[in-house]
């Protein structure tokens, strides 16, 4: 009885919810010990708590953050324009932006920082929005695309045509994209048996991953000096020497996928309850599901087509926000700004806080190892759900 | 749950357990048998044509002209085919059984790449050159992944299931690399080094290696064989192995032990090598059922098999050029990972 009062009590006071959340946990542990039963009682408690969540959206909290997300992203891009081997003030940089002609900035902040930074930002978007809606389709924090082997297949494509074809690398883009896509489809076909489970999608993707990465370092050992130091750049990610024309198609995959996806954001929440639930609450979820797979894909591979296979955005955006927002409503625009500003601030740091220039994949992908390890201890503290 | 899942996977293995022995007995024989066949193919077939008169003669010492040469060369890769092939079967069978999930391989636990990366670091900043070195670093490097990836994969409901296994195994790696490239970076005159290691092959075997690392796998084999009762017991289940007197945690370390220094040492040498562990052992149980003191030297044979056939292609297909073993082991091994996964019934998440 006390404990569905707890339960209930959650329920209803969202913004509370650690706290309670702790003795609701301690209280059901204890009562299961002592009775056996009632697992069916706590699971409703879960879901009730899980659809407060998806609509009640406490709408103040999030608006808060999503403007403080905003600034800092403001903040990190004018400094990642300002800063560099020579300083810029900001009003020259204004000037560039306003297309006037400022002697010695227009080269070097119109030219070299401006389409960088750009292409950061709007490539930390197509990994965070595209990693956080794998990670809440397939249930899991660590099924993001770049793990489920997506990049992989965008990474084999475009070595292979830097090697074997020699390709500029507009060419490139496009042979990294369809292969990406073509990819995803092998691992959704193959993964089909009356339906598709996410956990087989999963496991088929990482086989699919390692064979495409066998193909990715077979490429490499037959490459050629020259062509070598540019697959393996592309290999690690990197915004090295990005020009307007690299970020053009990135913004369109952006605007077209990130509209789909976002449109399914309610559908793709729900479908977090379970494929029965949701279809009972009145989702497609087969709809839902090749929909947000198709827009992801497309999200991930332009992104990787421009910035290379950049470890990791993908799969820690949407933790991070997760943690930061609390999943108040959607977590795809909170993951899509913090894998923005993750590209920024791993590409500034990379730059130019060591004493050799690091390729933002390198940063971001050391990164992840302290993430991994935080969910060790954090875990052993309280039986949070991973 | 996880117990209930493994239980049911095991079900129809444990069915096979009694096949008659002498049948097993026959069938490890005449894997030797095979497997002495493909010694003899792998010094025979190479970029360079021999004779048999040059095979004969590079084996009485004889070592002047390139004929003989090449086969004095052949020798030592051969006989590490077999050894890391040996090695990386039955690592994957015992992590197979003390991790009770049909997904566990060294390759996707992503510890070869715990391994790699400890090499690169003493290479990088200890400035490591000798094999005998790089084994206790591999080793280490090795232990240090696999209790944090499967440490990793315990968290959450439900303990370590195969997918999350797998997950946090891809995962980690990932990480591993990122500091691989950090670290060789900017290091222009180790990362050819590195490099060429890292692609995993037995091409480059010398003699003083093997016999460095021969000591270590044959502790791992024999720690392997002793445990092979006790993974019998934890297959069972925790509860009911321990009822049975079995003391759970003390099995499992040993066991888990003796996989890392198989698999640690044998990377140490050939570079990382994925999937052996993964397909061996299950095509092994086809064969043997699930009895683990039948299962251990049927995956050694078959491993040793599995990798010096997988040499020899790679030396034919590519010729003159040569395609190293990990290449061609992913290539077979991912394609039979996605058969398992298919055919399994993976439990939910």
């Amino acid at each position: 009885m006390s404990r569905k009062l707890i339960g209930v009590k959650t329920a209803g006071a969202d913004d509370a919810s650690s706290k309670t959340e702790a003795i609701t946990t301690i209280g059901s542990a204890g009562i299961i010990n002592a009775v056996g039963i009632n697992n069916t009682a706590d699971a409703h408690i879960a879901t009730a708590k899980k659809l407060t969540r998806i609509f009640v959206r406490s709408g103040f909290r999030r608006r808060l953050l999503l403007g403080l997300f905003t600034v800092l992203i403001i903040i990190g891009f004018i400094t990642s324009l300002m800063f560099g081997h020579t300083f810029y003030s900001i009003d020259e940089i204004i000037r560039v932006i306003m297309g006037e002609k400022v002697p010695g900035a227009s080269f070097t902040v119109g030219t070299l920082r401006l389409p960088r930074a750009v292409l950061a930002v709007i490539a930390g978007f197509c990994f965070g929005l595209s990693g956080a809606a794998f990670q809440t389709m397939l249930r899991n924090p660590l099924a993001s695309p770049d793990i489920i082997g997506i990049s992989a297949g965008a990474s084999a494509a475009a070595v292979f045509a830097i090697v074997v074809f020699s390709l500029s690398s507009a060419a490139v883009s496009l042979f990294a994209v369809v292969s990406g896509l073509a990819v995803a489809m092998i691992v959704y076909l193959l993964s089909y048996r009356r339906g598709v489970e996410g956990s087989r999608l999963i496991l088929i993707g990482i086989g699919v991953a390692a064979m495409l990465d066998s193909v990715t370092t077979y490429l490499m050992s037959q490459a050629a000096q020259w062509d070598l130091q540019e697959a393996m750049r592309w290999l690690t990610g990197s915004l090295n020497g990005t020009t307007w024309n690299q970020v053009v198609p990135v913004l369109i995959a952006l605007v077209v996928c990130g509209t789909v996806l976002l449109s399914q954001a309610k559908n793709l929440s729900l479908s977090q309850l379970g494929d029965d639930a949701a279809t009972a609450l009145g989702v497609r979820v087969n709809r839902t599901r090749l929909l947000v797979i198709l827009s992801a894909v497309g999200l991930i591979s332009f992104a990787t087509a421009a910035a290379g296979p950049v470890a990791f955005v993908a799969f820690l955006s949407g933790p991070i926000a997760l943690r930061i927002f609390k999943s108040d409503g959607s977590n795809l625009i909170p993951a899509a700004m913090v894998g923005a500003l993750l590209m920024l601030v791993a590409d500034f740091l990379g730059q130019y806080a060591f004493g050799i220039r690091y390729p933002v994949g390198v940063l971001t992908g050391v990164l992840g190892a302290p993430y991994l390890i935080y969910l060790i201890v954090r875990t052993n503290r309280g039986k949070g759900g991973a | 749950m996880a117990e209930i899942a493994a239980n049911t996977s095991t079900t129809s293995d444990t069915a096979k357990l009694w096949y008659p022995k002498r049948y097993k007995t026959l069938a490890l024989i005449l894997l030797a048998i095979v497997l002495l066949a493909l010694l003899v193919a792998s010094i025979k077939i190479g970029s360079r044509e021999v004779s048999w008169e040059e095979v004969l003669a590079a084996f009485s010492g004889n070592v002047d002209d390139i004929g003989t040469g090449s086969v004095a060369k052949r020798i030592p890769r051969t006989m590490l085919a077999v050894l890391a092939g040996a090695a990386l079967a039955v690592s994957g069978a015992v992590m197979q059984g003390v991790t009770r999930n049909p997904l566990a391989d060294p390759g996707i636990l992503g510890i070869n790449m715990g391994a790699t990366l400890a090499v690169v670091i003493g290479i990088a900043f200890f400035g490591l050159s000798a094999a005998i070195s790089y084994i206790w670093v591999a080793i280490i490097g090795a232990a240090i992944t696999a209790v944090m990836v499967y440490a990793i994969a315990s968290l959450g409901h439900g303990g370590a299931t195969p997918i999350k296994l797998a997950l946090a195994g891809t995962a980690t790696s990932v990480a591993l690399v990122s500091f691989i490239t950090a670290v060789t970076l900017p290091r222009n005159d180790i990362a050819e080094n590195v490099r060429s290691w890292q692609i995993g092959g037995v091409g480059g075997a010398t003699m003083d290696g093997i016999i460095a690392v021969v000591p270590f796998l044959l502790a791992g084999f024999l720690i392997c064989l002793i445990c092979a009762s006790k993974l019998n017991m934890l297959a069972l289940g925790d509860e009911l192995a321990a009822g049975l007197g079995e003391r759970v945690a003390i099995a499992r370390g040993v066991s888990a032990l003796g996989a890392v220094l198989l698999c640690g040492a044998a990377t140490a040498i050939t570079g990382p090598i994925g999937f052996v562990g993964l397909i061996v052992p299950h095509a092994c149980r086809l064969l043997t059922g699930a009895d683990h003191r039948w299962l251990i030297p049927f995956s050694a044979v078959s491993g040793a098999i599995h990798l010096v056939a997988a040499d020899v292609l790679g030396r034919i297909i590519a010729r003159p050029a040569e395609l190293d073993v990990a290449i061609i082991t992913a290539l077979i091994g991912a394609p039979f990972f996605i058969y398992i996964v298919r055919k399994q019934k993976v439990r939910s998440l």
